[in-house]
């Protein structure tokens, strides 16, 4: 077995191909059919598997120069860029007796996992000695969890989060995700490409699970469109935040939306948005502040549900003008997830992303006696203070009108949120939910019986995967796929709170609540890094994961419409019937800027076309009679050859 | 006797009618038969209730009399002279009208006698016949007793409704220096054919340029041409501080209520949200109503910069770069901003199916808001933006566009009679063909417009009631009624009732027309309801008490037309309002002081100094961070070398001396 490893990967996959026809170490005929066509359309996917690395020549040289920071203790388990590797007992892994459960269906089956790649599935495998045995007998075992929105270094007022990637991923592996896509916050002006390397600088000295990066884009340019560009072909970021709200520091207009959302389908990109009205919240923060009102209870009066709304349906309204996949953030609200819902309904191409604490809680808190409590839950959209919020989510995330979960973990210490203790605009927003996001959903969904089990992978894996280009080597547990695996306890229960979660904040929003499912082992890159109960993680061994653009599951459609949907003129004849004679107007003033935030030079009004056979004398121009009006025959520039058919009034 | 002398002699006239009711000798010997006395008493009780205050809705009552009275120089020299008709002759006579000599004044000519008619007003219909005399309603009932000598009209149990009232008209909107081809003498004329006896007009004053001296214009010129009583919106092209002053003016002084704001229109009209956030709130102050033009400007200049770098410069352009979802994004952000400020909205224009069901579904959820669809999105769809004939395709254009879809014009009529969509316009707007023809090469130069005040009411019928979808109630309130209560007109336009002006039409629900631009009254020489066959229209339209429309011919006088002044706050959108602002008010949390740790937030070398930007509100920078005075000089915050290296929470926390309280404590 151990020369098998030897082989290089080409020869490898050739004979992962071959044994397919092979007779000895099969799987059982009965199961043979349901598991095999799982493992047959796999390998075919496989065979392109190199190509998700969007630079491969880059790729190699990362590689290398990943090595050195890998510390020596760790097994270096990415197969992609090492073309050999040593055998090492302690990267066998056996998992026995589980029901593997993916998005598609359940099967009872054993998985072999090795070097960090799932590498057999089926019953009665034979797998070499000294593989490490886990038991998942009545339990589940799945893809590990995808939690597409974390910020973990994005800053507020010059205030990092409490949780960095080592404590926020660490906090993550103990909730069974096993990988991260964090959002890279550049300052509004500075370069996105300094700042995604900054970010990947430190995600990968600290990071415990492997990660990817959205960009945001804080101020949108044309300038920009280069940047977008190395981002998406050399860097692996196929996803782009886009801001409706913070005026004046992020907030973008609806021209500069729609021109990034152009820029964004040309590369093959999602846009995502933060979808928030932020002239409407800028006015409303004055009111209230004007009226007295400081505390958090402000946050949520001042954010109300229908701003978000109208930011969704406005957001989508534009996407779907540019043909632009969108994907809204933080759906938090019953009202924009209808319009979400809706619009998939209509045809739009759409994601919502509702969170862990949307899902898991509601913004009745804001309202609490004890500050620090309410300043906890502050975040933007804020949580609905309607206590039926999160079951109306649970229900839509279980029918696939939403279709993601992430939990926008981004927590700051109740020291830091007292910076806002006077005004709560100043409150750092962001609540915690990494940790928490799957048994959340584990409740208030599978539990509820709104949810099988496969949507539950669905909602917290594959889809992501999917959307964002993962798939199948994440999201998935196939032959080939990262060993990013759960075995979960459907039955346990635990009660979540700041005492016992792994979130370096004092203050856990979902304080008490109790959940029954949660993780029995966590193995992420095919090391198990949580069993009893205990963490085994190693700071800086997360990957940065590449994304290629033009996910299949979300490009497909885009292209066929982008081939229909080229609008055509009408072929006329050249109208010369007569013309009314336009003066230049010398009333119009100057154009008074318009727009909704910083508006972009260079869209100037346009300027009526001159006539240049038109005479010096005219008697246009205010006159005396300006009053009274002329009758249509009075200025009419006759044509020489008289009127023709093609403008006859039949 | 003249409309003016009626105004002087409104208070000594009221208490004569008030006291009627009342009068034991009159209701015993006068009254209408006993059967259908109860129907119609209540409505004649509800109305003088109601008549006492009619005099107040004039906004300035000494304005407004004196209007009456002297009226500017030049404007109405002959008009109320002029306006006087044989009202003893009962044959349909063309000629008397025709000719305006100033004729002596008669007292009989104004009196008018409608037999035998069904009068159907929004509520209920009844029989009953009806008294005209100096322009208002004076007696309603059966068995009526009115002087001798006037002339009478057998309705014959046709029916009988209040005056249509068209809220949206742009009669004189100027275009790159040119106007329209309708004026306020051609628009009204057109207006009175139709059935129409009131007409609510847009002032369109150039950005920069005072609304005031906008008003005046406007109200010189309908003064001067108008056949018809009419008012005016105020488009407010600009938003800025010094917009107030004259807003409050002319809501207070010059009896304006409703004002337009722009969402399209880029660098032209346009408004942020910020700004039609201030201007709602404050229009809101002032008691007035928001009218909406709802397009995404924004999204409307690229995609014509789009189109056009396609090489579509012709009028399909116009259609491709307005789509209906900037209509519905714009209707809903207005909806939003409306909620948010408690502010009533009133979408002008609804020209597409899922504009109108956002209308409709905001308000069951409890929005003030209205919505108008026009003429031309009732009865014709997009379709022709395609023809092939470049004259025909430019007629159609206006904004928003009509939908291609060609079910729209179904789906709102049939919003429009559950009630979902409240009144119907008309937008008429119109230009020839030489005034489209500025933008033969470019689509985005057609100036906007189409007509439609003529065939307002025929299409409503023809579509809604004679197709069953609506009943000859629900269309005078659409018609009429609905757009009085709105603009706070109700009830002295927008009903039949005691009291009220005489704006009656005589409804032929079965006259079959051939809409064509030949027989039009409209200037235009294209019709955008060309060759469509219509059932339903007016057989004798009264307006102002005189008969001004009587088989197929049309009696017309320059200049007849009164501005009718609108107090703001009517009752039927601002009770609501009010009672929300009442209850809405935002209440914080009291709480004791957060004494516990608080974070320092280190003037940040890190962040750059904000890139320029042409900001207009400056307002909400980077908020300058508290700074703790507690704080030693000493601190590690700034940039250093192991900034890289994140930091445990705990590390900058300022303990505060006398330990943590209760009050953080997180129990």
């Amino acid at each position: 077995m151990a020369e098998r490893k030897v082989l290089p990967r080409e020869d490898e996959r050739c004979f992962l191909l071959s044994r397919l026809g092979a007779d000895s170490p099969k799987p059982r005929v009965k199961l043979g059919g349901v598991f095999c066509s799982v493992q047959d359309a796999f390998d075919n996917k496989t065979l392109n598997f190199e190509s998700f690395s969007p630079a491969p020549a880059r790729r190699g040289a990362r590689g290398r120069a990943e090595e050195p920071h890998t510390p020596p203790g760790l097994a270096d388990c990415s197969q992609h860029s090492t073309s050999t590797v040593t055998a090492r007992g302690s990267d066998h892994l056996i998992i026995k007796g589980g029901k593997i459960v993916n998005d598609d269906q359940s099967f009872y089956a054993d998985i072999y996992i090795e070097d960090g790649v799932i590498k057999q599935i089926g019953e009665n495998l034979i797998v070499p000695g000294g593989a490490k045995i886990i038991d998942a007998y009545g339990h589940i075992v799945i893809p590990g969890g995808i939690d597409v929105n974390t910020r973990l270094h994005a800053p507020f007022l010059g205030m990092n989060p409490a949780d960095d990637f080592y404590h926020g991923t660490q906090a993550a592996l103990a909730g069974g995700t096993t990988m991260i896509i964090d959002h890279v916050l550049p300052e509004p002006g500075t370069s996105l490409l300094a700042a995604f390397d900054q970010w990947r600088d430190l995600a990968d000295k600290s990071s415990c699970c492997d990660y990817s990066l959205h960009v945001d884009i804080t101020r949108w340019h044309e300038g920009l469109v280069e940047e977008l560009e190395a981002l998406v072909k050399d860097k692996g970021v196929n996803s782009f935040l886009i801001f409706m709200a913070y005026k004046d520091k992020f907030q973008s207009t609806d021209t500069q939306m729609y021109e990034a959302f152009g820029v964004l389908r040309d590369l093959g990109a999602i846009a995502q948005v933060h979808a928030e009205n932020g002239d409407i919240i800028e006015e409303e923060q004055k009111k209230l502040l004007d009226l007295g009102i400081t505390g958090p209870e402000g946050h949520v009066l001042s954010h109300p549900e229908e701003v978000e709304t109208e930011a969704v349906f406005r957001a989508i309204t534009i996407a779907k003008q540019a043909n632009c996949p969108l994907y809204i953030t933080k759906v938090m609200s019953k009202s924009a997830a209808d319009v979400i819902a809706q619009a998939r309904k209509k045809g739009m191409v759409v994601y919502g992303e509702p969170i862990t604490a949307s899902l898991g809680t509601d913004g009745s808190h804001y309202w609490s006696k004890n500050w620090a409590k309410a300043a906890a839950y502050v975040m933007a959209p804020p949580l609905n203070p309607e206590p039926g919020t999160s079951d109306y989510l649970n229900s839509l995330l279980s029918c696939g009108d939403l279709q993601v979960t992430g939990s926008a973990h981004s927590t700051f210490t109740t020291a830091q949120k007292a910076v806002g203790k006077d005004n709560f605009t100043l409150i750092p927003e962001g609540t915690n939910g990494i940790e928490e996001r799957m048994s959340v959903i584990w409740e208030k969904a599978v539990v509820a019986g709104k949810m099988d089990e496969n949507e539950f992978v669905a909602v917290t894996s594959t889809n992501a995967a999917k959307i964002f280009n993962l798939y199948p080597r994440k999201g998935r547990i196939a032959v080939g796929a990262d060993a990013d695996i759960v075995i979960w306890n459907p039955k346990e229960a635990r009660i979540f709170s700041a005492k016992s979660h792994n979130s370096t904040v004092e203050c856990n929003i979902f304080e008490g609540m109790e959940c029954r499912g949660s993780p029995a082992v966590v193995i992420s890159q095919g090391k198990v890094v949580l069993e009893a109960g205990k963490l085994n993680v190693t700071e800086g061994s997360g990957r940065f994961v590449p994304r290629k653009s033009f996910p299949d599951f979300v490009y497909k459609r885009i292209k066929a419409r982008t081939r229909m949907a080229d609008a055509r003129g009408v072929p006329r004849g050249q109208y010369d019937g007569p013309v009314h004679d336009v003066i230049s107007a010398t009333k119009s003033v100057p154009p008074t800027p318009t727009g909704r935030g910083p508006t972009c030079p260079g869209k100037a009004q346009i300027t009526p076309a001159r006539n240049l056979h038109q005479s010096g004398f005219t008697l246009s121009g205010t006159q005396m009679d300006d009053h009274i009006p002329r009758r249509t025959a009075q200025r009419i520039v006759a044509p020489p050859g008289g009127r023709s058919n093609i403008t006859s009034l039949s | 006797m003249s409309h003016f002398e009626r105004r002087c002699n409104k208070e000594e006239d009221l208490p004569v009618y008030l006291a009627r009711p009342g009068s034991a000798s009159q209701s015993a010997s006068q009254s209408p038969r006993q059967k259908s006395y109860g129907m119609f008493s209540s409505v004649e009780g509800a109305f003088e209730n109601k008549s006492i205050a009619l005099e107040s809705y004039c906004a300035q009552r000494k304005r407004s009399r004196s209007r009456g009275t002297g009226g500017p120089p030049g404007s109405r020299s002959n008009g109320p002279q002029a306006r006087s008709f044989f009202g003893g002759t009962s044959a349909a006579d063309s000629v008397r009208l025709c000719v305006s000599l100033p004729f002596h004044l008669v007292p009989q000519s104004d009196r008018l006698l409608i037999k035998g008619g069904r009068v159907v007003n929004d509520d209920l219909s009844f029989f009953a016949d009806i008294y005209l005399e100096d322009g208002v309603i004076k007696q309603l009932g059966e068995n009526l007793i009115v002087p001798g000598g006037v002339k009478i009209i057998e309705a014959n149990g046709r029916m009988v409704i209040p005056g249509g009232i068209d809220v949206n008209t742009c009669l004189q909107k100027p275009y790159l220096g040119t106007q329209t081809v309708d004026d306020f003498f051609q628009g009204t004329k057109a207006a009175l054919a139709g059935g129409t006896t009131m007409i609510v007009d847009h002032v369109t004053p150039q950005p920069g340029a005072s609304l005031l001296q906008a008003f005046e214009k406007w109200q010189e010129a309908a003064d001067k041409k108008s056949c018809c009583d009419y008012s005016l919106h105020v488009d407010i092209p600009h938003w800025h501080e010094g917009v107030k002053e004259e807003l409050e003016v002319l809501v207070q002084e010059k009896g304006i209520n409703s004002f337009q704001v722009y969402m399209a229109y880029k660098d032209l009209y346009q408004m942020t949200d910020t700004q039609l956030y201030e201007a709602f709130s404050f229009l809101k102050e002032l008691g007035a109503v928001v009218l909406v033009h709802a397009e995404n400007g924004d999204l409307i200049a690229q995609e014509q910069s789009k189109i056009l770098g396609m090489g579509i410069t012709g009028p399909e352009g116009h259609a491709l770069s307005r789509p209906e979802e900037l209509e519905a994004e714009a209707v809903f952000r207005a909806i939003t901003l409306g909620n948010r400020v408690n502010c009533p909205v009133y979408i002008t224009k609804v020209m597409s199916k899922s504009a109108a069901d956002i209308v409709a579904l905001s308000r069951k959820k409890g929005s003030v808001v209205f919505g108008e669809p026009i003429t031309a999105s009732l009865a014709t769809d997009g379709t022709h933006y395609w023809s092939k004939n470049w004259a025909k395709a430019a007629a159609f254009v206006m904004s928003p566009p009509l939908s291609p879809d060609p079910t729209t014009p179904d789906h709102l009529n049939s919003l429009l009679a559950c009630g979902d969509l409240q009144v119907v316009g008309s937008a008429h707007c119109a230009y020839s063909t030489s005034q489209k023809a500025i933008g033969k090469d470019n689509f985005t130069l057609i100036p906007e417009g189409t007509n439609g005040v003529e065939e307002r009411m025929s299409f409503v019928w023809d579509k809604a009631v004679a197709v069953g979808k609506m009943d000859e109630n629900q269309f005078v309130a659409v018609s009429s009624t609905n757009a009085a209560k709105i603009f706070n007109l109700y009830p002295r336009k927008g009903r039949i009732a005691v009291g009220s002006d005489g704006d009656i039409v005589i409804w032929d629900p079965d006259k079959m027309k051939t809409i064509t631009a030949k027989t039009q009254q409209s200037a235009v020489e294209y019709n955008i309801f060309e060759g469509m066959e219509c059932r339903g229209g007016p057989l004798v339209v009264i307006s102002q008490g005189k008969i001004v429309y009587e088989d197929g011919k049309l009696h017309v006088q320059q200049g007849v037309g009164r501005f009718i002044p609108r107090k703001p706050f009517a009752d039927y959108i601002y009770q609501r309002i009010t009672m929300r602002s009442k209850t809405m008010a935002a209440r914080g949390v009291s709480r004791g002081m957060y004494d516990g740790p608080v974070y320092d937030i280190p003037a940040t070398p890190k962040y750059v100094t904000p890139a320029p930007s042409t900001k207009t509100s400056p307002a909400k920078n980077q908020p300058p961070p508290i700074r703790n005075l507690h704080q030693s000089n000493f601190s590690l915050s700034g940039a250093q070398v192991d900034d890289n290296v994140p930091r445990r929470s705990g590390h900058r926390i300022v303990a505060p001396p006398g330990g943590r309280s209760n009050i953080t404590s997180l129990g």
